[in-house]
């Protein structure tokens, strides 16, 4: 799995607040709000479309074992195989040994968040095995040597100069004279170079958006058409995809796609949307020798069943983090590991131990509009309460913050002395901030001076002068 | 009316821990509001409604507030508070806090259903139309996320916004978008609450009004606190206090001696 920098998410915090060029980058990541809400508002159904794409992944979760037990018959008869994986190393293990029983020497891949949750790229090349990545996104950041700074569009943090700049200095026999000013220039000089790895690819790794238990067809949307020309050209397609993917039938899967690319870019259909079942039968015109699923747990099968099991509802739109303005302030590599946004943080903690990930659940202003968002409902600021909570039963959250709040508690459990001790404090601070009406500086209240002026408070508390005026409080 | 058929409803003011401490006029606001409204207005002993532990993964804590709360208010037909933020805890969360103690989550949830925010209050349940107040200025309204999101209170305060004699309504640039402050959020997380904050300041300053008002003050004291150290020079009030007429007091963060910001 890929280290997670996320204990540090302060830090992360603060350099990402600093760092000019991606503040620069992130002003222009709006588009994707004003198109959700046209794409929504164009479909009367859309919110009951909202409640049956809840409905059908709550029935396939509640039988999650059966139509897996389903998908993976209906794989084998269409001539594919299924391999289970329990975690990062074995997945990883699974599709290398595949790689090297072919002597394959270099992996097209398309767009996989479970292979960066994996971290599949890293393992294949210590195979001494090429990894291509051939969605736009990723193949800049692959350059670049990045993650994915969001979960649909990996490389937002970047400027279209930042990826001219990085051609320019990948691509050895790019003439200086070029125009590469457009975003269509910049995507002809990727597909140039990206034609020739597919056609000498030995292995094709794609992910999945859905797997479908009837029919044992593994689903990807895209918008360039990479994902075909990987899984179609190598003798050997391979999808790496987590267990919450499964849905009933084709049927569910054409319900959840109407919500996903609304949700996500704001399209009412993503370009390509590619269905892919076993390898090549005889008569196909094109297609792989060999298919093979890999399914990767990772921690999934232990959410079935606990507070978090709604989150094994997301369909990856990216909606919650399009929509978060801790997102918006910080893009996505602050989170420190694979996930960002809203569902990064509740899935991160899930995956690599709210010890590691308990800062993301932390840093929320709980202001709903990823939960508003959201077309599978998952009650994210909900879920990131139930984070908190399990922190401070083991006593994981700072030991400043639990003393400010056992005092807070003290006082606030006891309402005559809170009356008498909140209305002395009061007057006390009034004094002190009145002349000026609030304050620049306070001891204990850095976190909020260091950037802020603090209201003085106006004297006496209302329920002091509440009971002075009428008496009647109880 | 008559009285002795129909009397007056009883509610108690959840004044909410913010204007109890920081800001007693908002409360004031509230209860001639409410007693305009023809409502009779208590005040039970209360401290606040437990959101700061029960957000901070603190459940014991949350319910022994909510517990004590509940039972502050029993007397009440209907719990009125000055915030959407506090209205949601009590409305929304406080039967969730109990669902393994069935006889408290029977109690929590006939609680929950007498709890509102002020302006949807007079507006949705008490159907009043307009405020006999006055105030020139050109006036923001900025929608707190518990209100439009958890309490469903947007059109409510504008409607009664738009009956305040001398005042003009201009609407913010992403109204929908969170001010940064998120309670104890704004103080662990400041730098982050800064950033956020720092764009609701500029859609105010952008927006051309002299005047921010909202219906929680945790959020205001936020922006008028962001304003206040970037040098603009925007009044910053809670909504109840210009629909009653109070604005004798200095706005949030401003004295009487007329500070320059």
């Amino acid at each position: 799995m890929s280290v997670a920098t996320t204990p540090r998410f302060k830090d992360n915090v603060h350099e990402a607040l600093q760092d000019e060029r991606l503040q620069r980058a992130l002003r222009h990541s709006d588009n994707f709000v004003s198109g959700r809400a046209a794409a929504a508002a164009r479909l009367p159904e859309f919110e009951a479309l909202r409640d049956s794409a809840r409905a059908i992944k709550d029935h396939t979760l509640a039988h999650l074992d059966l139509y897996l037990q389903a998908y993976e018959r209906k794989v084998a008869e269409s001539g594919g195989h299924v391999h289970y994986a329990r975690n990062a190393v074995e997945a990883n293990a699974i599709v290398l040994d595949l790689c090297t029983r072919r002597g394959a020497r270099a992996v097209t891949k398309g767009k996989s968040m479970i292979s960066e949750e994996i971290g599949l790229n890293a393992a294949l090349e210590a195979a001494g095995i090429e990894a291509i990545e051939t969605d736009l996104g990723e193949y800049i950041i692959q350059l670049r040597g990045e993650t994915p700074s969001h979960i649909i569009a990996p490389a937002i943090h970047l400027s279209k100069a930042d990826v001219e700049a990085e051609f320019r200095r990948a691509h050895r026999d790019l003439p200086a004279v070029r125009d590469l000013s457009q975003p269509e220039q910049l995507l002809a000089e990727a597909r140039a170079i990206l034609r020739d790895k597919f056609f000498s690819a030995d292995v094709g790794v794609t992910g999945a958006n859905f797997l479908v238990a009837e029919t044992g067809t593994s689903i990807i949307v895209t918008n360039e058409g990479n994902g075909d020309l990987t899984q179609i050209l190598p003798k050997v397609h391979v999808v790496v995809a987590s267990l919450e993917k499964i849905v009933p039938t084709l049927a569910d899967a054409a319900q959840l796609l109407r919500v996903l690319a609304r949700s996500a870019t704001g399209q009412d259909m993503t370009v390509y949307t590619t269905l892919s079942t076993g390898p090549r039968r005889p008569g196909d015109p094109d297609g792989p020798d060999e298919y093979h699923v890999v399914l990767l747990d990772n921690g999934r099968s232990a959410m079935l069943g606990s507070q978090f099991e709604d989150m094994l509802r997301c369909i990856r739109c990216g909606a919650c983090m399009n929509h978060c303005p801790v997102y918006h302030a910080i893009g996505g590599h602050a989170y420190g590991w694979v996930y960002p946004g809203p569902m990064g943080a509740v899935l991160t903690p899930s995956l690599i131990g709210v010890a590691k990930g308990g800062q993301l659940p932390n840093a929320s202003t709980f202001c709903g509009r990823c939960e508003e968002v959201c077309p599978m409902r998952i009650p994210l600021p909900e879920m990131m309460r139930h984070w908190r909570e399990r922190e401070f039963e083991r006593r994981l959250s700072p030991v400043a913050a639990r003393s400010a709040l056992r005092l807070w508690g003290f006082f606030a459990k006891r309402p005559a002395l809170y009356r008498v001790a909140t209305d002395l404090m009061m007057r006390a601070l009034h004094l002190a901030g009145g002349a000026r009406g609030r304050f620049s500086w306070l001891p204990f209240a850095g976190g909020w001076t260091r950037y802020r002026d603090l209201t003085a408070p106006q004297g006496a508390t209302f329920q002091s002068r509440w009971r002075a005026k009428s008496g009647s409080v109880r | 009316m008559d009285e002795a058929v129909n009397p007056p409803p009883r509610v108690g003011l959840f004044v909410t821990c913010l204007v109890d401490l920081m800001r007693p006029s908002v409360g004031f606001a509230a209860v001639k509001l409410l007693e305009e409204a023809g409502c009779k207005v208590i005040v039970p002993s209360q401290t606040c409604c437990g959101q700061p532990a029960f957000n901070s993964g603190d459940r014991a804590t949350a319910r022994a507030i909510a517990r004590q709360t509940i039972e502050a208010f029993a007397t009440c037909d209907y719990v009125v508070a000055p915030s959407g933020s506090c209205a949601g805890m009590l409305a929304r969360h406080y039967p969730g806090l109990f669902i393994d103690e069935p006889e408290m989550a029977v109690k929590a949830d006939a609680f929950a259903a007498k709890c509102c925010e002020l302006a949807s209050f007079l507006v949705d349940r008490l159907g009043v139309t307009k405020v006999s107040a006055r105030y020139e200025g050109v006036v923001a309204y900025h929608d707190s996320c518990s209100n439009l999101r958890e309490m469903s209170v947007a059109g409510q305060p504008r409607k009664l916004l738009a009956s305040v004699e001398g005042l003009r309504l201009v609407e913010l640039n992403e109204p929908d978008a969170c001010c940064g402050f998120g309670g104890t959020f704004a103080v662990k997380y400041g730098e982050l609450s800064d950033a956020i904050v720092a764009k609701k300041s500029a859609a105010v300053a952008a927006s051309g009004a002299d005047t921010l008002l909202a219906g929680d003050l945790g959020c205001l004291m936020n922006i008028a606190g962001k304003m206040q150290r970037e040098g603009r020079a925007v009044k910053v009030r809670h909504v109840a206090e210009v629909l009653a007429g109070l604005t004798d007091d200095p706005p949030i963060g401003e004295s009487a001696a007329g500070a320059k910001p």
